[in-house]
């Protein structure tokens, strides 16, 4: 090991780079950041309970937490389905729906938010005949929901899809001929290896999901206490100058944020170490 | 040793095609009845079809609802001219600056081995997973009126917040990962000896860099860059927080859509959001193709 340290040392530019790169990710990343940070320490104890206790943002905070929390479900359902189907299945136009999974990655937030909002609008396409059934999506919190579901999509399926490729058919045809039913199979073997990439795409598309703004804003109906998610009152405090406010509601994001990116580490590391390599 | 190398090769992405191959040989051994396989697929259709196709379509449907003069139209209003240019001076400063730290961190994080380095990735990672909203939201502290450099900035006649630089710098923030993450990974797999043999051969550290590293990762960097700059091109929780939304000046092709269209102007809206639509669909395509790109280059390596 510490022959190739020594070796990899005679290319030059490592002081250089990594002091570019330090300066810079300071400059645009850290110090931004360390200043919301600072900015709430301005704030005393009570006046961070009191903002972060008061109803609106209670609410605001149950609205986002809570609706991504169950798209993150369905977009786990969802996408171990699409997952299963894009790599163990052969049907017409799979290459075409492996790409489509990338749509909600690639397409504007505003974009996705505007169309989602005219497809279950009243009169919108799927709006009308859901309508038609006495269920109203748009400018409701099922409208969140839906936005939620859209934008996580592709963290599940992306997370999941290597995995479930990597895996050694040898286990499943042993576990088959040793007796297991299919369901034995995927139940006791497929999904325990496929649990660590499953709970980090989970979590992924959590996290998206509760810092989203663009899409979801426009379907949502933003009515206070109802349908309105965090990062939309962080907006509208901030139009308030209420800049204590927007910081608080931001700070407590950005804590489950982190808490979010240290548990998703541990689950990378936790599958690199049960998994061995082929 | 033996095990040195065997944690070398698993960290190398396995071949995605020898994979395929071997998995369809041993498929029919290991699939489900065919009612199921059916359901699951037409699940999984039905689902992509109706929260990522449908949304698609409805974009272009809007935007040629009234037919094709008032969807051009919609495109040459001054607003609409003076939007597009926004966002394209805006993408060019945050993808250019993107692309050379890109280029300069990876050359430290996957040329060399130092302590640290997980924890590097993930800082550089960190915009991934900060809501749009706060990453205007730090902005506009730091710049702001009441923010830590406002009053200075205001003393010295400079504007960043509500004008292009506070929209640039947002930009910059939440595409600063695309780039180096992209590059990182491919440059740590492709080792550092043909690097040293240049260098032993007398080239300098700059020649060796433009004529072995960089025709190495083109298209690795083509990559980051095409990713970087349909984000950059599509934000909009960032800079919704710090343009400040004056009309013509600092509203860019996502924040112009969401004007018009609270303002019922839905051909209008859509007109726009379907060239950014448009963007989307053409990032896709080109992903698809540079992803083909760069796994050929795996395979001429590996065998």
């Amino acid at each position: 090991m510490s022959a190739i340290a020594v070796r990899r040392r005679t290319l030059p530019g490592f002081g250089l780079t990594m002091g570019l790169t330090l300066s810079w990710l300071s400059v645009i990343i850290l110090i931004p950041l360390a200043g919301l940070f600072l900015k709430s320490f301005e704030l005393s104890p009570e006046q961070l309970w009191a903002i972060l206790s008061s109803r609106r943002t209670l609410n605001a905070l149950r609205v986002s937490f809570g609706l991504a929390f169950a798209a993150a479900c369905v977009n786990l359902v969802m996408g171990s389905i699409i997952v299963w189907a894009l790599v163990r299945y052969r049907f017409p136009g799979r290459r075409l729906f492996d790409a489509i999974v990338d749509v909600p990655f690639a397409l504007p937030t505003a974009v996705a938010g505007v169309a989602l909002t005219s497809l279950f609008a009243e009169k919108g396409w799927l709006g009308a005949p859901l309508a038609a059934l006495g269920i109203k999506v748009a400018f409701t919190p099922l409208g969140i929901f839906v936005a939620m579901i859209f934008i996580g999509i592709p963290f599940v399926v992306r997370t999941v899809q290597p995995v479930l490729q990597d895996l050694d058919p040898e286990i499943e045809e042993a576990a088959g001929s040793l007796g297991a039913s299919r369901w034995q199979t995927i139940i006791r073997v497929i999904l325990p290896s496929l649990a660590p990439a499953l709970l980090t795409g989970l979590a992924l598309a959590f996290a998206r999901a509760v810092g989203e703004y663009g899409s979801v804003i426009f379907i949502a109906g933003n009515l206070p206490n109802v349908s309105e998610i965090a990062p939309l009152l962080i907006v509208i405090r901030l139009s308030e100058f209420r800049y204590a406010d927007a910081t608080a509601i931001a700070v407590v994001m950005l804590v489950v944020s982190f808490v979010i990116i240290f548990a998703v580490n541990r689950l990378q590391r936790w599958a690199q170490n049960r998994i061995p390599a082929r | 040793m033996t095990m040195q190398i065997a944690d070398t090769v698993s960290l190398s992405p396995p071949d995605a095609k020898a994979r395929a191959h071997a998995a369809a040989a041993r498929n029919n051994l290991r699939t489900e009845p065919k009612a199921v396989r059916i359901v699951i697929i037409t699940l999984a259709i039905l689902f992509l079809s109706v929260f990522v196709v449908l949304p698609l379509v409805v974009v272009f449907a809007q935007a040629f609802s009234k037919g094709i003069v008032a969807y051009l139209a919609a495109l040459a209003e001054p607003e609409a001219l003076s939007a597009i240019r926004l966002t394209l001076v805006v993408a060019a400063i945050s993808v250019g600056l993107n692309l050379i730290f890109g280029l300069v961190a990876s050359w430290a994080i996957a040329k060399f081995e130092f302590k640290g380095k997980t924890f590097l990735i993930t800082l550089i990672d960190l915009p991934f997973s900060v809501s749009p909203v706060i990453s205007g939201l730090v902005f506009v502290l730091l710049f702001g009126a009441q923010g830590y450099f406002g009053g200075w900035l205001r003393d010295h006649d400079i504007q960043i917040l509500f004008a292009v630089p506070g929209i640039a710098l947002a930009t910059t923030f939440i595409t600063f990962p695309f780039v180096a993450r992209a590059l990182i990974p491919l440059m740590q797999e492709q080792g550092t000896q043909e690097e040293e043999a240049a260098i032993s051969l007398g080239a300098s550290g700059l020649q060796t860099f433009f004529r072995v590293t960089l025709p190495n990762i083109k298209w690795g960097v083509l990559y980051g860059v095409l990713l970087c700059n349909a984000r950059a091109m599509g934000e909009f929780g960032a800079v919704s927080v710090v343009s400040g939304h004056i009309r013509g000046e600092t509203n860019t092709m996502p924040l112009l859509v969401e004007i018009l269209y609270n303002e019922y102007q839905f051909v209008a809206a859509f007109a726009i959001a379907s060239l950014l639509a448009l963007l989307a669909l053409i990032t896709l395509i080109a992903k698809t193709v540079l992803e083909s790109h760069l796994d050929e280059g795996h395979d001429a390596r590996d065998h």
